[in-house]
């Protein structure tokens, strides 16, 4: 909330400098040589130079500050007390004493030594508040002064101003290469901690995946299996089942769009299929693992079949529903891309029009639909609500769709929601099941758009 | 397609159509079904779009109507509540005892149940848990009510709820009902003598999350996603539009900006709950920032949609002729004035539609939050961008999960709310583009 108010003053700071930039720069200019920019370029100069300094003092403040203020805490804690722990114990204590110092619940409240150190953190985190507040608002006073001081005519404001706006430009598009990199690195590291207490080919290549791990050594059942593949194989169950309804309906759709239907009726059409891609997956989630799953174990039982209340059929079907206008707008998108030609020479043959769509127009748009269809197979692969409400947690190899199976993304989510200790395999398996995600949605995502790309280029 | 032209055919391989009789009419025939499943599969979806909300819709209408029951409470006296005599004051209100009064009021309306135990029990199991605190506002509204006796409406229990709105069926026996025939006789009783009714559930839009169906509502979760859309927006617009400003206006056509585009269009890929992985690992475990708050989901969410915007103002920079920027350069503007006095301002209405399009996916999203521990159960209503807060479907996912039926309903409720927010932002995104698309 502090840094919010702080925030919000420097840019009153700017506004103010703003305002005095342009003033000064047309009493300066009175009388003597003209103004090389606009007046508001001038305050434009100032603006900056009082926003940008404090901003980045600011930002690098609350980045340095919480880390110098428990480096300081440890430091001052009592001699012997941190002797011969192991890292993690120390990053717990540290948790107590934070919490205690900030009023939230701590697991040991009544330990003096924890009472100390959180009344010793609690008093520099205050003193450091302040000081960061002098700090920036003294930066962002001294940069509008010294600004100020410089406006005279032949000061070039404009060019200053444009390059400085440049830089910011060139910086945001590159916060795009920073998120890829965020991700790359973040899975790696956490990955490859979690790669050195389980060995890469069990987590490939194991066909038993059980991640709870020992509380204590001696514990049945307490090494914790790390194998992927029951979680591959249930991922691509579902996602099979989702291309099994997604695949014709949506190319279906997209065909009779394309080519039969006429404008009044594409109107109605088209909006419903991009309400069903709007709708959040958390709902089709809920309709999932209520409507859905209900009615196919009813119909089951009907039959005189064991199924699931969570089945792989449930979640796959609703998956595939939700996938079904993104195949068929890509699809759409391909079929329109076809050469009038190609249909016109088909009609002159003789061709009725179905006939144009089976010989002519599908094998023209091939390389396009498979593209199309390997995206929908990307997205749903990552999907998660729909699978964490609807799928199961046990890790099966099956390939019966009236079982429970569980997925890569139902993994991840239930291994992080919840109370976690950062350092166990268990915790961090989850990273190594999101680069295994990242890994497989990447690859298909590419290969997709380089076969749409290549096919859009034989016909431009 | 092209080179099928320049080899010749072979001449037995043609088959030559007949154009007569039943192979025609199987031709025709063959047409006409091919059509029927181009039909059949936007009928398919068209269906499952009705179903999908219909099956909401008759789930959680009547979620929005609560049961309230009218019974007539002896209000405790001034004296008990302040021994010193004079008016007591807000603390002493605040921490009276309003249970009492209220079971009485329930005995002395049924005084045959009045002796039993057991029957007591169910007894008080009409009212809803949080009734005597209904009570205690009362009083705090209203303090003439003290030492009084009055009728007051209060809010009945959940299975009595659903027995007054018709979701529990009296024919089926009483074992496997969730009302016994003596509360339902009771209920009987009740709504003879008029008192029972349905009022419009203000708390479900009043309340923050609740562990009792009947006081859970959706508003602290409202805030919750109010908040975090905020930090969205407030990262995601200004970023993206000046990413696009960059790429498409000013980049020099060079690896960097090949690598940037490449990346642009694998982000908008990325499967959601990766960038909830990216957030817990850099976010919170690296830089520290507390979990669950607004603020660290709602920089998640931006990195997620600065895809989608980047993308869509790129295209609406895209469709600006470059004769407008030729005329500003010609009359002496510099390349960031171009942009900023004449190309930004006709692309704006395009940038804001692919604006709104992206905070209503951020809206919906749900999986990368769980992953930032905004899943957790917080009554409190959160007030600034570091309080824990929860999102409207990290709600909705939360009470789907809940055990008690009665949450069926809410969840409906709440993602008929959810999807009427959406309805709205798409039709603002609509409504721009009609408005303010230029054709040049």
């Amino acid at each position: 909330m502090q840094s919010t108010i702080l925030i919000l003053a420097l840019v009153g700071l700017a506004v103010v400098g703003y305002a005095m930039g342009r003033a000064r720069a047309l009493v300066v200019s009175r009388g003597l040589a003209p103004l090389h920019s606009l007046p508001s370029y001038y305050g434009l100069y100032v603006a900056l130079w009082a926003a940008l300094p404090a901003l980045l003092v600011l930002a690098a403040w609350l980045i340095a500050e919480p880390r110098i203020v428990e480096a300081v805490v440890l430091a001052g804690l009592p001699q012997g007390t941190l002797d011969g722990l192991p890292p993690e114990r120390v990053g717990l204590l540290l948790n107590d004493i934070r919490n205690t110092a900030f009023g939230n619940i701590a697991s040991r409240k009544d330990d003096p030594v924890v009472e100390a150190a959180a009344e010793h953190l609690a008093s520099l985190h205050a003193t450091g508040s302040v000081l960061m507040a002098i700090a920036s608002l003294a930066v962002a006073a001294a940069g509008l002064w010294l600004a100020r001081r410089r406006i005279a005519p032949q000061l070039r404001a404009r060019n200053a101003v444009e390059r400085t706006v440049h830089v910011i430009l060139i910086l945001s598009s590159l916060i795009a290469i920073l998120t890829t990199a965020g991700i790359v690195l973040s899975l790696l590291f956490e990955s490859w901690r979690f790669f050195t207490k389980v060995p890469v080919w069990d987590f490939l290549f194991g066909l038993n995946w059980s991640p709870q791990t020992a509380l204590r050594a001696d514990q049945v059942g307490s090494s914790g299996a790390f194998g992927a593949v029951p979680l591959i194989a249930g991922t691509m169950l579902i996602t099979f089942i989702a291309m099994l309804v997604a695949a014709p309906v949506g190319l279906m759709s997209a065909i009779y769009m394309a080519e039969y239907a006429d404008p009044r009726f594409r109107a109605i059409a088209k909006p419903v299929l991009e309400i069903l891609a709007g709708i959040p997956t958390v709902v089709y989630g809920f309709f999932a693992a209520l409507t859905v799953a209900p009615f196919i174990r009813g119909w089951g039982e009907a039959f005189g079949l064991d199924v699931s209340s969570e089945s792989a059929l449930a979640a796959g079907m609703v998956m595939g529903i939700m996938i079904i206008p993104f195949v068929s707008s890509l699809s759409d998108d391909v079929i329109n891309a076809v050469p009038q030609s190609l249909r016109d020479g088909s009609y002159a043959l003789g061709a009725t029009k179905s006939e144009t769509i089976t010989s002519v127009i599908v094998p023209a748009a091939l390389p396009g639909i498979v593209g199309a269809l390997l995206l929908a197979v990307s997205r749903a692969i990552g999907e998660t609500m729909i699978v964490v409400m609807a799928a199961g947690l046990s890790a099966r190899l099956t390939i019966n769709p009236l079982e429970a199976v569980t997925t890569v993304t139902v993994q991840i989510v239930t291994l992080l929601v919840g109370d976690q200790e950062f350092d166990s395999a268990k915790t961090l398996s989850a990273f190594a099941l999101g680069l295994l995600l990242f890994v497989i949605t990447l690859g298909l995502n590419v290969i997709a758009l380089g076969v749409v790309r290549k096919y859009r280029e034989k016909y431009d | 397609m092209t080179d099928a032209a320049t080899t010749p055919p072979d001449p037995a391989a043609i088959r030559r159509p007949v154009l007569t009789g039943p192979h025609l009419a199987r031709r025709y025939a063959a047409e006409r079904r091919f059509r029927l499943y181009g039909l059949a599969g936007i009928a398919f979806a068209g269906l499952m779009l009705l179903l999908l909300v219909g099956s909401i819709v008759q789930k959680g209408y009547s979620a929005f109507w609560q049961t309230y029951m009218e019974i007539e409470v002896a209000f405790p006296a001034v004296q008990t509540l302040n021994p010193d005599g004079g008016a007591p004051t807000e603390e002493q209100i605040r921490r009276s005892d309003y249970l009492t009064p209220l079971r009485d009021a329930l005995k002395e309306q049924f005084p045959e149940a009045a002796g039993d135990r057991k029957q007591r029990r169910m007894l008080y199991g009409l009212v809803s848990p949080g009734a005597d605190l209904a009570l205690r506002d009362m009083v705090l509204a209203d303090r003439s009510l003290l030492g009084r006796r009055a009728s007051v409406w209060i809010k009945v229990s959940d299975d009595v709820d659903s027995l007054a709105k018709g979701h529990i069926r009296r024919d089926v026996p009483e074992a496997n009902r969730r009302i016994n025939d003596t509360e339902l006789g009771w209920f009987d009783t009740l709504d003879k003598a008029g008192r029972i009714e349905a009022r419009f559930n203000v708390d479900l839009f009043t309340h923050g999350d609740s562990r009792e169906p009947v006081e859970a509502g959706i508003y602290g979760a409202l805030m919750g996603s109010i908040l975090t859309l905020t930090v969205t927006l407030l990262v995601s617009f200004p970023i993206g539009v000046m990413a696009a400003v960059y790429l498409e206006e000013f980049a020099p056509k060079n690896r960097l900006t090949d690598v940037i585009e490449v990346n642009i269009n694998n982000l908008a890929a990325v499967p959601s709950i990766v960038f909830g992985l990216l957030g817990l690992a850099v976010f919170l475990n690296f830089f520290g920032l507390p979990r669950s708050a607004p603020l660290v989901g709602g920089l998640v969410l931006a990195l997620m949609t600065l895809p989608t915007i980047i993308i869509a103002a790129r295209s609406a920079l895209k469709a600006v002729p470059p004769s407008i920027r030729e005329a500003a350069l010609g009359l002496g503007a510099s390349p960031l004035q171009v942009v900023t006095h004449h190309v930004l301002p006709l692309a704006m209405p395009g940038i804001l539609t692919g604006t709104i399009i992206g905070m209503a996916q951020a809206l919906g999203e749900t999986a990368p939050l769980l992953m930032i521990g905004m899943v957790a159960f917080i009554v409190d209503i959160p007030q600034g961008f570091t309080d824990p807060a929860t999102v409207l479907p990290v709600q909705i996912y939360l009470w789907a999960d809940s055990p008690e039926r009665a949450f069926v309903e809410r969840t409906s409720a709440a993602i008929l709310v959810l999807l009427g927010f959406l309805v709205v932002m798409n039709a603002l995104a609509v409504l721009l583009r009609k408005r303010f698309e230029r054709r040049w």
